[in-house]
Parts: structure tokens; C-alpha cells; sequence
């Protein structure tokens, strides 16, 4: 007796060491990622990155057209997806909220989401570059739009599920056509989600490599043509990390300390901002 | 509309003309609205439909050159344009294997730590942390990879390895040959540290869905935190867990950059987890801006396609699996 009540004591001590020792050793690799990154990335950081050109192997210079490039590329992709995904996540909580039609987008639009990106390339490489002839930002852009859209609907679905109806059927009282009471209404109620979801949106993008690399591609000098390569930061760090060139690696290590702080400092807002919205 | 009724100064038949042409712009506007919104939903299966056969059209005259003999195919020749995907296939599920066997076990154990040790005030920021793993974009992970965990492994782990199982009959070939610091290993290992987040969100989710009188009642009977876990709430959340882990292998499968840089891109099947590998999206990433040739171009793409269909599969899985807890849980 005594010795099977020691037994699953020592068991239980046992798993739970281990799983304290699992959490040591997951904050651990977060602690060993990002102070490596530091350490390599913030030598490299000073003025000059933000205002030279990437610079041929074995001279000086900067990322200010990498860093341009991917901002445009953002900025577009999200100006391309947000609206797309918003109707559709509206369609899905006010419409067709219980539509045939709404359970077979949520599923497929949930697999979209952890969808392999690399795919999403090849897909736009397909329809967009090969039939134009050459690579070119704005194919990048749509590229990330495919990878915004289902981040964006699924926010926007789950927010606006939690507006609550009494809202609604106030507002339908009242008279107001159902356009008017979600323009008017839902979207108020749910904006502080919605803007979650594209910052969420951003933090996804901006550190996309793989759909970048067949339709964007890269460009060594600065340009601000969508019709043309473009430059991003994702691929700089790619083709610079691969290179056998000590200053490249280095420029490499600093664009992603950049890219990273970004990302982390956006999810992090956007969860402040889910938080805050939970509590009120 | 309530202006249109106090509007009662006109005539009674104007004020009806009036109303009945706002009427008319309102009845307009949202039948304009609720068809935009279903065309954006179905602007989201049109993506995934043109994902499907665009990937299928441009892998045809693959398909059509090799059959079903590109599966099983080790052969990858763009001088001779003779491909075969065997090599590929089989690094992406042997990377993807070791980044479950490590993802999993730590997943769940974190998880048990963050639902049932942790301190409360402790729990926000750990989990917070742990999320923050999968925020981190995956290019950083992988010249991270490069120049800091793969000579890492090449200083400790790999000889360490070599010696210890240098004597074991079969295990000798299994960690065969020189620590190149590069290779399937280091690229499984750095997938596990990717996956462990989705592991631990989604699992955690479900746990802490499971009825505390289910488990106060197993405490009361004096049941140990292990034994709750292992009979009470593993069981009560099993397919909510088991869809979680497949969300995360369909991540690992199609993992892109960071595998990328450390599993040195070698197109063959080796015994050896320590040898230089390849995986699908691997392949793609090296070769697709320099392939020459419309087969070569259409061979990867049909690598591309065997992705699709493998992840497609995965995730489907896991989201119908965790549809049916959802259900469950209301």
C-alpha cells in the first residue's frame, strides 16, 4: 500500500519537473533567438541603414531599397486583402451566418491559414508573372494579399459574432436596412477587433519570405516601380545570409533585428489592443 | 426614413414619391452590399480552387513525362531532365517526423504547466512568450540556423551522437558519417521549436475547456496532477489535442525558409539523419528562379502540387477534428 502511494507520488513529481523543465526549455530558445539577434543585429544598426542602397560585396552600405520595397509591398497586399477579407468575414457572422455557403468558406478559409505560403507563390508565379513575362512588385503584393485575406476574415467573423444582437435588432427596429445596421452598427461595435486582425494581418506579411522569391524576386537598386523586381527585406536577408561575403551576412543579421522587432512590436499591439477590447 | 415622415409640409403624394424612391435606393444599396460580401466569401474557395489547378495545369507536362514513377524516383537531373520527387518527399516527412516526436511530448508538457502549476499571474506572460515563437518570421529562424544552432550541433550534439551510437548495429547508420552541423537533424529540430506553439495554444485552449467538476472530482477521489491529466482531461480533450498536433505537422510539412538554410539541399535519400537533405518547399525555394526549361520549371511545380495535396490533407483532418470538439464543447 505504502508502496504504491509512493510510486505515483514519484511519478507525479516526476512529470512535473519535466514540465516545468519543458517551459524552461520553450522560453529558452525565445531567450537564445532574440539575444542572438541582438547581439549580431544591433552592431550593424545606425543611420546609415536606413538611407544606402544595398551595396555590392566588400564595400559599405545600408537597406533603405529593401526597406522601401517591403513597406510598399505591405502596404499594397493590405490594401488589396483587407477589404476583401472583411466583406467575406462579414458575410459569414451577418448574412449567411448560418449558410451553407458559410461553413464550407470557414473551413476551407482555416485551412488557408496555415496553408504552406510557398504554394501561394508558385500560384501567383502561375497567374501573374508567367503570363506578364517578368517579375514584378506588384505580383508580390497580390501574393501576400492571398496570405492577409484569411487572417482578416477569421478576425473579422469572430468579432463580429461577439457584437450582440440586441445591438442589431435595436438598430433593425429602428428601421434600418441590414446594410446600413452592419455599416453602422457591427463594424462599430466590432472596430477595435477588426484593426486587430490587420495588424495580426501585418505581423503575418511582413516576415514572408517564400511567396516573395517568385514574384517579386529582388532588385539590387532602388526602385519604386510595382511593374518591376523589387526589393524586400524577407529576401534581402535571404540571399545576403546565403552569400559567402563577411559585410553581407552582417547586413543580413541587421535587416533581421528590423524585420523581427517589427513583427513582435505589431503582435504585440494587437494584442494589447484584443485585450483591452475584452475587458471593457 | 423617420425625416421622410416629418417631412409632412409636401403634398401626400410627393412625400409618397419620395419615400418610395428612398425606399427604392436603401432596398438597392443593401441587396449591392449583401451580394459584395458573398462575392468576397466566395472570393476565399476561389483562391484555393486556383491554387489547385493552376498548380495542376503547370505540372501536366511533368505528369506526363514521368507518370506515377516521378513518387518513387531518386533521381534529380536538370542536365539530363530526368526528376523524380522521391528525394524530396522523403526529406519532408522525416523533418516533419522529428519535429513532432520533440513538439509534441514538450508541447503538451508546456501545457500542462501553463493550465495546471503555473502561478495565475505567471500564466498571461509565459503563454504570451511561448506564442511569441510563432511571431517570429521564419527567415530569421533560419540564418539563426545557419550561423548559430547548426555549428552548435556540429561542436556537441552530432559527435556526441556518432560516439554513442558509432557500436549499435542499426542506429550506426542512422547517425552515420561526419557532423556537417547542416542537415536533416538540425532541420527537424528547428521545425520542432517552430510547431511547439501551435501545439501549445491549441491544446491549451481545449484544456482549460474541460469542466473543472470533472477534475475537482478526480482530486477529490486523491487523484495526483498526473493522473488528472492522464485520465481526466487527456481523455476528455484527445481530439481536440490530436487536431492541434496535425495543424502543427501541417505547418511543418510546409515549412519553407527556415528549412531552407540548414538542411543543405542534397537530392538523395540518406540513412543518416545527420547527412544533407532536401524537402519539398526546399526544393522549390533553391531551384524555381533558376530552373531552365519548361520540364524542370514543371517538375518542381509538380512538387509543389504533391504538397498541396499532402498539407491539404493534413489540415483538413485537423480542422474537422477540431470543428468536432468545437461542437462539443458549444
Amino acid at each position: 500500500m505504502m508502496d504504491l502511494y509512493r510510486r505515483r507520488r514519484l511519478r507525479n513529481q516526476v512529470v512535473i519537473s519535466l514540465s516545468f523543465a519543458a517551459t524552461v526549455f520553450g522560453l529558452g530558445w525565445l531567450a537564445l533567438i532574440l539575444g542572438r539577434l541582438v547581439i549580431e543585429g544591433a552592431g550593424g544598426l545606425s543611420l546609415k541603414v536606413f538611407t544606402e542602397m544595398t551595396p555590392p560585396p566588400g564595400s559599405d552600405g545600408g537597406l533603405l531599397n529593401p526597406i522601401v520595397g517591403s513597406l510598399i509591398i505591405t502596404v499594397l497586399a493590405v490594401l488589396i486583402g483587407t477589404p476583401v477579407g472583411i466583406l467575406a468575414g462579414t458575410y459569414m457572422a451577418e448574412y449567411g451566418r448560418y449558410s451553407r455557403l458559410t461553413q464550407v468558406v470557414r473551413f476551407i478559409n482555416d485551412i488557408l491559414l496555415s496553408a504552406p505560403s510557398i504554394l501561394i507563390g508558385l500560384f501567383i508565379y502561375e497567374v501573374m508573372v508567367a503570363p506578364m513575362g517578368h517579375f514584378s512588385g506588384v505580383a508580390g503584393a497580390v501574393a501576400l494579399a492571398m496570405l492577409v485575406i484569411p487572417v482578416v476574415v477569421r478576425t473579422t467573423e469572430d468579432m463580429l459574432q461577439l457584437v450582440p444582437k440586441e445591438l442589431r435588432e435595436a438598430a433593425s427596429a429602428l428601421g434600418m436596412p441590414l446594410a446600413y445596421v452592419i455599416r453602422k452598427v457591427s463594424y462599430r461595435a466590432a472596430r477595435a477587433g477588426i484593426v486587430t486582425g490587420v495588424l495580426l494581418a501585418v505581423a503575418r506579411i511582413s516576415g514572408e519570405t517564400a511567396p516573395l522569391l517568385f514574384t517579386a524576386l529582388n532588385n539590387q537598386f532602388f526602385s519604386a516601380n510595382l511593374n518591376a523586381p523589387m526589393a524586400s527585406l524577407p529576401a534581402v536577408i535571404f540571399q545576403f545570409a546565403l552569400s559567402p561575403y563577411r559585410d553581407w551576412q552582417r547586413l543580413a543579421w541587421t535587416g533581421a533585428l528590423i524585420i523581427t522587432l517589427a513583427v513582435l512590436a505589431l503582435s504585440i499591439v494587437a494584442r494589447a489592443l484584443a485585450s483591452s477590447r475584452k475587458m471593457s | 426614413m423617420v425625416d421622410v415622415a416629418l417631412r409632412g409640409a409636401a403634398p401626400a403624394e410627393l412625400a409618397a414619391a419620395s419615400r418610395a424612391r428612398i425606399l427604392g435606393r436603401l432596398r438597392l444599396t443593401d441587396t449591392v452590399f449583401r451580394n459584395l460580401t458573398r462575392l468576397a466569401a466566395i472570393c476565399v474557395l476561389v483562391i484555393l480552387a486556383g491554387v489547385m489547378l493552376s498548380l495542376f495545369r503547370a505540372s501536366l507536362p511533368a505528369i506526363s513525362a514521368f507518370g506515377l514513377g516521378f513518387l518513387v524516383e531518386q533521381v534529380w537531373n536538370p542536365v539530363t531532365e530526368r526528376f523524380g520527387a522521391l528525394a524530396p518527399i522523403y526529406g519532408t516527412i522525416i523533418t516533419s517526423f522529428i519535429a513532432m516526436a520533440i513538439a509534441v511530448p514538450i508541447g503538451l508538457l508546456i501545457t500542462l504547466f501553463l493550465t495546471e502549476l503555473c502561478p495565475m499571474w505567471l500564466r498571461r506572460p509565459i503563454g504570451i512568450a511561448i506564442e511569441l515563437l510563432a511571431g517570429i518570421p521564419s527567415v530569421i529562424y533560419g540564418i539563426w540556423g545557419l550561423f548559430v544552432f547548426a555549428p552548435f550541433l556540429q561542436r556537441t550534439l552530432q559527435p556526441a551522437l556518432i560516439d554513442i551510437f558509432g557500436p549499435v548495429p542499426i542506429l550506426s547508420s542512422v547517425f552515420a558519417g561526419p557532423p556537417y552541423g547542416i542537415g536533416v537533424l538540425t532541420a527537424g529540430l528547428i521545425l520542432a521549436i517552430m510547431v511547439l506553439p501551435f501545439i501549445t495554444s491549441v491544446s491549451r485552449d481545449v484544456f482549460e475547456a474541460v469542466p473543472p467538476v470533472l477534475k475537482e472530482a478526480a482530486y477529490g477521489l486523491g487523484c495526483t496532477t498526473w493522473e488528472v491529466m492522464r485520465y481526466v482531461v487527456l481523455p476528455y480533450t484527445r481530439v481536440g489535442v490530436i487536431g492541434g498536433i496535425m495543424l502543427a505537422l501541417g505547418r511543418a510539412l510546409g515549412e519553407t525558409m527556415a528549412v531552407t538554410f540548414v538542411i543543405g539541399n542534397a537530392h538523395r535519400v540518406s540513412p543518416s539523419l545527420l547527412a544533407p537533405g532536401t524537402t519539398i518547399s526546399a526544393t522549390i525555394a533553391n531551384e524555381f528562379t533558376e530552373a531552365v526549361g519548361d520540364l524542370y520549371t514543371s517538375a518542381l511545380i509538380a512538387l509543389g502540387l504533391i504538397l498541396f495535396v499532402i498539407t491539404f490533407s493534413v489540415l483538413a483532418v485537423a480542422r474537422y477534428l477540431l470543428l468536432r470538439i468545437e461542437r462539443r464543447i458549444g
